[in-house]
């Protein structure tokens, strides 16, 4: 009867019984150590959310719940007497002609400086991809802006891009007139001089690593069956960096709407008006301590980053599907 | 294509063929023309790239009476403020007519304002550096073991605050700081900082990729999870750590939105917002604060710059 039984159990168990001898005492094992896993698992499972307890309650507490808060404070009237007022506060920050300013100054540096920003790194990248001499060397170059912080460079920067400047005494060369580079439209492209200054070398070790980690076994079959450099570029190198230039640009955009801290420390609070930044607008906000406009600005901020975000996820689900990176 | 099939087939009777020299020639001699344009470029970016750095470091041995010679048009409030600039133009200068050391000595013996200045950047990036490492750690290993569709939940919400630019975040963390009073502390730029989730994403991503295999031989062998964590995931985690550490004071020691807004006291203010209201006065000095002020990140670059590739890399590819 009881061999009978375990003929009808799985086959792991069979072969417990064969080399055991005695079924009956097998299969209890089994079922003890079953047991003790399950409970050391458990245990385990409560241990391993200790673990995480700090960072996720400090992640509740600054991030998260107050978030909620900034979503409620959007849809009410004032912090006091909480009228629910749904999106009047939005259309309220619409119509700030500050904000509309803010917000077409950061998409149009956004637009300009982010694709600037990938096809520069992705051209590093491939240069030092390709054999020259002292490569570390140039690694390290181009690396080190990143770790020099904004503030120390400022100075030289203004010295530069300055009416009797270095800059315009180079363009003086090519028979180009003086700008004023802060004080102009021209601000912008200071800025956006500025910000691949600092992010090119960040995002030429993304391209690097992406470009090393293309099997070169591919490479050389190109080169046999004799496709030309930029076949190879164009359907092998962009096909295995999809998802690395789908990160970079978005790493960019991410960075873009950073770009307040290089204009803050270059002008001031109030710059030339083709600068001023979101940030700014969020600034001086909360310099009023508009609790209403500031969370509906930010709300809108998290919408616009969530739908890139998605963007991201989804176009790397689609693209990283059939490449093994 | 015919080049190419020189290139890799070589038959034996074509060595002696005059036409085949000179197709190894002519391809030698582009390859060889097209290596230095490729590293003459480079070095035209590099040069572009290292010399704001190489200005200031140099600027800085410049006495202040040179300094203020040169670019005192430039640091003047107003350009018609009475003053009277000895030269027309800025005059950028690689090389200082005389080294001189009056900066720094000014800079670090005479005025402490500055120093002071340094002092609070350090005091508010190191704790930031250090706690929001511990936190990362054990939270990462939190998320590391016994995946669960939760856990993945959280992970992705981290994900995002990670993403999140400082205008969105910088309203919550005021939020808070009001309400727990801790506005104009040091506190206030501390908490946000240590619980900040890129520590954890990265180190979770990192930490992802020890072999189960490790663990699970670790816990036959009777280890708890403490030890498990003590002993296998933090000493190969090591390495990791160290880069993330290097990103972490890299932002940190750059930060200017959160004192900014949650430090309204200036005398708490690090250096790297001090540095731009230098401005007016004390051009003399500015150049040798900026170099003191880079310093640090220079020599942990020196330091460290393979564990800051690593640390980039591994940012790289956003799921885990």
């Amino acid at each position: 009867m009881k061999i009978r039984k375990l003929s009808e159990r799985p086959e792991k168990i069979k072969k417990v019984k064969r080399v055991g001898g005695n079924g009956c005492r097998a299969l209890r094992d089994i079922h003890r150590l079953k047991k003790k896993a399950s409970l050391r698992d458990a245990r385990g499972r409560r241990i391993s959310s200790v673990f995480l307890t700090p960072s996720i309650l400090g992640v509740l507490v600054f991030f998260v719940l107050p978030f909620f808060v900034v979503i409620f404070y959007s849809v009410v009237d004032n912090p006091i007497s909480h009228q629910f007022v749904f999106l009047d506060n939005f259309k309220m920050v619409f119509q700030n002609a500050a904000f509309r300013q803010a917000a077409s100054n950061t998409m149009k540096f956004s637009f300009i400086a982010v694709p600037l920003a990938v096809v520069l790194s992705l051209g590093l990248a491939m240069l030092l991809d390709s054999k020259i001499p002292f490569k570390s060397q140039f690694r390290t170059f181009f690396l080190t802006p990143m770790m020099v912080p904004i503030a120390s460079i400022v100075l030289i920067w203004q010295v530069l891009f300055h009416y009797n400047g270095m800059v315009n005494d180079i363009t003086a060369i090519f028979g180009a007139g003086k700008i004023d580079w802060l004080k102009s439209d021209h601000a912008q492209v200071v800025i956006i001089v500025l910000f691949l200054w600092k992010n090119l070398g960040y995002n030429m070790i993304l391209f690097m690593a992406a470009l090393s980690s293309i099997p070169k076994d591919i490479l050389e079959v190109a080169v046999l069956e004799s496709a030309k450099p930029w076949q190879i570029f164009l359907y092998i190198k962009i096909r295995y960096l999809s998802s690395t230039l789908l990160f970079v640009t978005i790493m960019s955009l991410i960075n873009s709407f950073k770009v307040f801290r290089e204009i803050y420390l270059l002008t001031d609070d109030y710059p030339y008006p083709t600068v001023y930044m979101m940030q700014h607008f969020m600034n001086n906000t909360f310099g009023n301590l508009d609790y209403q406009r500031l969370s509906a600005a930010a709300i809108m901020m998290s919408i616009v980053m969530v739908v890139i975000i998605g963007i991201l996820f989804l176009a790397e689900n689609h693209f990283g599907r059939d490449v093994e990176g | 294509m015919k080049k190419k099939k020189a290139d890799c087939l070589e038959p034996a009777g074509m060595e002696k063929d005059r036409s085949y020299r000179w197709m190894v020639k002519r391809k030698k001699g582009r390859v060889f023309v097209k290596k230095w344009t490729a590293t003459f470029i480079a070095a035209f970016f590099a040069i572009l790239f290292l010399m704001p750095i190489v200005l200031t470091v140099t600027n800085s041995f410049m006495s202040s009476s040179e300094i203020s010679s040169n670019y005192g048009q430039v640091f003047s409030t107003t350009d018609t403020g009475g003053k009277t600039f000895i030269s027309e133009k800025v005059n950028l200068k690689f090389i200082p007519d005389m080294v001189s050391f009056s900066q720094y000595i000014t800079v670090l013996l005479k005025s402490p304002d500055y120093l002071f200045k340094f002092w609070n950047s350090v005091i508010l990036v190191a704790p930031i550096v250090f706690f929001q490492l511990l936190v990362a750690v054990l939270a990462s290993y939190g998320f590391t073991r016994y995946r669960g569709r939760i856990k993945e939940m959280i992970f992705f919400i981290y994900i995002i605050l990670m993403l999140m630019p400082y205008q969105v975040t910088l309203v919550p963390n005021y939020l808070v700081s009001n309400w727990l009073h801790l506005l104009d502390t040091r506190w206030a730029i501390w908490l946000p900082g240590i619980f900040s989730p890129f520590a954890v994403y990265l180190l979770t991503k990192f930490m992802r990729r020890i072999p189960i295999s490790v663990i699970e031989a670790a816990q036959i062998d009777g280890a708890g999870e403490w030890q498990i964590f003590r002993r296998i995931c933090l000493p190969l985690c090591k390495g990791c750590l160290c880069s993330v550490a290097i990103l972490i004071f890299i932002d940190y020691w750059n930060m200017v939105e959160q004192p900014l807004i949650l430090l309204s006291d200036d005398t708490m203010h690090p250096l790297s917002v001090f540095l731009s209201k230098i401005k007016n006065g004390e051009i003399g000095l500015a150049f040798a604060v900026a170099t003191i002020y880079m310093v640090p990140t220079l020599l942990v670059f020196l330091y460290g710059e393979d564990y800051l590739v690593e640390g980039i890399t591994y940012q790289g590819g956003i799921k885990g």
